[in-house]
């Protein structure tokens, strides 16, 4: 019997990016893009944490160009397609096209789970470059499967080649991301695909469940180097699908290898769930503030739980970093 | 259940400029109840492209309306001032060399900018012979004026804003068109605001009930010496003149200074004219629209022209 094919997107030079504070630099971009196109990762994706353009005092400044990163890493790919992240609202299609010279060929536009429709012109104009385009919908556990799927169905009409789900949270149990992903492939005809955070020990798992309900995509990075306690493990889930018998034409050693030679050694802490990554998943806070909200609360003497839990009962949604200040001001002011 | 506000009907002013409205949609119709509210200013006609909600709107508050779009206005010989509050594309392609051709000031609040980028509180005052200014965006609109504050005292290499608005008071208008705003608001950051490098975010929030619009501006500033006490200060005085056309304006953190870094964080709650107070945008660009175009109005009166 033929084995179903399952494709791994890394994501450990763009989520990562989070995890090190986007400190990548180009001999890094170079070792670790080229690493993945050797071990046969079929989609590597390369930018700042918080897509194009995200290099700011807000989500952190990137310490090298992530246009010079893309070139470092796009002159080592041989058969991986260089992916970027696009948050409409920080990157522009003017980066995307950028991004298109120095070697992109794929995007992953994403939104906020309900607003599919500010990645029209995106997509639509990532087509028009010859560009794949991915439509990424965040924070998959602040709407209904059913919303969801009306949201994916839209990102299909503007031209998406597949729709990815994000719990950006990290909140997700398996059973919710089974029904998610199965609303979104009862709505569209294009492929799904699932990026899973590990706030809650749930990262292997949800992937697992998301690829038994049909995704046929599955995010991964290096360490689980990522946002908040990390995304799912690239080596252990190309280890993980070879053993249930999916085909992910990665090689489970070499991944090893790499995460082990290459990753390892840059990572600035470990990459365990601790307190605040754990509240992050419980409270439903988007991942990558919780680095901004360890400094902030360092800073005016509090605890980043309470900030934590603040900004999940204030919805806060991906981008909102600057929010971070504005909680820990009106806690300290109320104290 | 919108009022009427009494006044639109007993007020007989001969000496206000008439002025249109091309697109009636939610900002359209926000604009028309801001104008008749002004004592400058008279609705002349309320023009869309087809029989809508909004035109139905205006026709009941007694306004003259027409489906003919900006031919209906450039026919019109009393209109001296029209609101064009339809798309960047149409503003460029239809209705901004219409409104040139017709000799009709163009107070533009797509963010087309064929004219000069206009936030009444920094630079009105040399703006008032052009014949087509552009209002930026709502969240330029909120952040410039503090950026200008603080650049006049301190210097800004970079400005730095993050406009977070109710997914509700987002109309697709601004949703098709995210680049225009983040594109628009970054060139006059340092166009107005007078930063060297400007830089715009915007987020979208679909939270219930739905959030005030806040902006959040960060500068880094040339001189850092100056401190945070006359940066302050500069910011507080232009928050105040804010609020006389943006009542609902506030700084909501007050400024403070890490290093060459300044940080604060404005509200804007909206004045409820027609859409919910929570959409502060539409209330903040549509009062600097009015009150842009009650100076040219103002002008206009002077030079003993009028309706």
């Amino acid at each position: 019997m033929e084995k179903r094919k399952i494709t791994l997107v890394d994501t450990t030079l763009r989520d990562g990016s989070h995890a090190v504070k986007h400190s990548f630099t180009a001999e890094q971009a170079t070792a670790i893009a080229g690493g993945l196109d050797r071990c046969g990762v079929s989609m590597i994706e390369l930018s700042h944490g918080d897509g194009l353009g995200g290099s700011s005092y807000t989500y952190g400044f990137s310490k090298v160009d992530e246009f010079d990163l893309l070139r470092a890493a796009a002159a080592e790919i041989r058969q991986a397609k260089l992916t970027v992240l696009l948050l409409p609202g920080i990157g522009t299609i003017e980066d995307l096209k950028r991004a298109c010279e120095c070697g992109a060929r794929a995007v992953r536009v994403a939104t906020h789970v309900t607003e599919a429709d500010v990645s029209a012109q995106h997509i639509a104009a990532a087509r028009d470059m010859g560009m794949m385009a991915v439509g990424f919908l965040m924070m998959a556990h602040m709407a209904t499967p059913e919303v969801i799927a009306g949201e994916a169905a839209k990102m299909e009409s503007y031209g998406a080649n597949y729709i990815n789900l994000a719990d950006s949270a990290g909140y997700l149990l398996p059973q919710d991301v089974r029904a998610r992903i199965e609303a979104v492939r009862a709505a569209v005809k294009i492929p799904v695909g699932f990026h899973a955070h590990n706030n809650l020990g749930l990262a292997m798992a949800n992937s697992l469940a998301a690829v038994e309900a049909g995704a046929d995509y599955v995010d991964g990075t290096l360490r689980g180097l990522g946002a908040g306690a990390g995304n799912t493990q690239m080596e252990v889930l190309a280890g993980v699908l070879g053993r249930d018998g999916y085909d992910t034409g990665a090689d489970f050693y070499s991944l090893m290898d790499l995460a082990e030679k290459v990753v390892e050694p840059l990572m600035k802490r470990p990459q365990v769930i601790d307190n605040g990554s754990m509240m992050l998943g419980y409270a439903g806070v988007y991942s990558s503030f919780l680095l901004h909200v360890y400094d902030a609360a360092e800073k005016h003497g509090l605890e980043p739980r309470d900030i934590l839990v603040e900004l999940g009962r204030r919805k806060m949604v991906g981008g909102q970093e600057d929010m971070i200040l504005d909680v820990a001001y009106q806690l300290k002011t109320k104290g | 259940m919108f009022l009427v506000p009494f006044f639109q009907k007993v007020v007989v002013n001969l000496s206000k400029i008439k002025v249109a409205v091309i697109g009636p949609g939610n900002i359209g119709s926000d604009l028309m109840y801001k104008i008749f509210r002004s004592p400058y200013l008279e609705m002349g006609l309320m023009a869309g492209i087809q029989e809508s909600e909004g035109i139905r709107r205006a026709k009941s508050h007694g306004v003259d309306t027409s489906v003919e779009g900006v031919k209906a206005v450039a026919a019109r010989k009393d209109i001296k001032i029209a609101f064009d509050a339809t798309s960047a594309a149409a503003h460029l392609k239809f209705n901004g060399p219409a409104l040139r051709e017709a000799g009709i000031v163009a107070v533009d609040l797509t963010p087309a900018a064929l004219g000069p980028y206009c936030v009444p509180s920094v630079n009105l005052d040399r703006l008032q012979n052009e014949t087509n200014i552009n209002m930026v965006t709502c969240g330029g609109q909120a952040t410039i004026p503090i950026v200008h504050a603080i650049e006049r005292v301190a210097g800004a290499a970079y400005a730095e804003i993050v406009a977070c608005i109710s997914s509700r008071s987002a109309g697709p208008g601004t949703r098709a068109n995210m680049d225009e705003f983040t594109e628009t608001t970054s060139m006059a950051l340092e166009a107005v605001g007078g930063a060297d490098k400007g830089k715009a975010i915007i987020v979208l929030n679909p939270a219930e009930p739905p959030l005030m619009m806040t902006n959040t501006v960060i500068v880094r500033v040339k001189d850092p010496a100056v401190g945070i006490g006359a940066i302050t200060a500069s910011i507080e005085e232009i928050a105040a003149e804010l609020k006389a056309y943006v009542p609902g304006y506030r700084l909501r953190v007050p400024p403070t200074m890490d290093g060459d870094r300044v940080t604060t964080i404005v509200q804007v709650e909206g004045q409820g004219d027609f859409l919910p107070a929570y959409s502060g945008n539409l209330d903040i660009i549509n009062a600097a629209a009015v009150a842009a175009a009650e100076k040219i109005a103002q002008r206009m009166l002077e030079k003993g022209g009028g309706a």
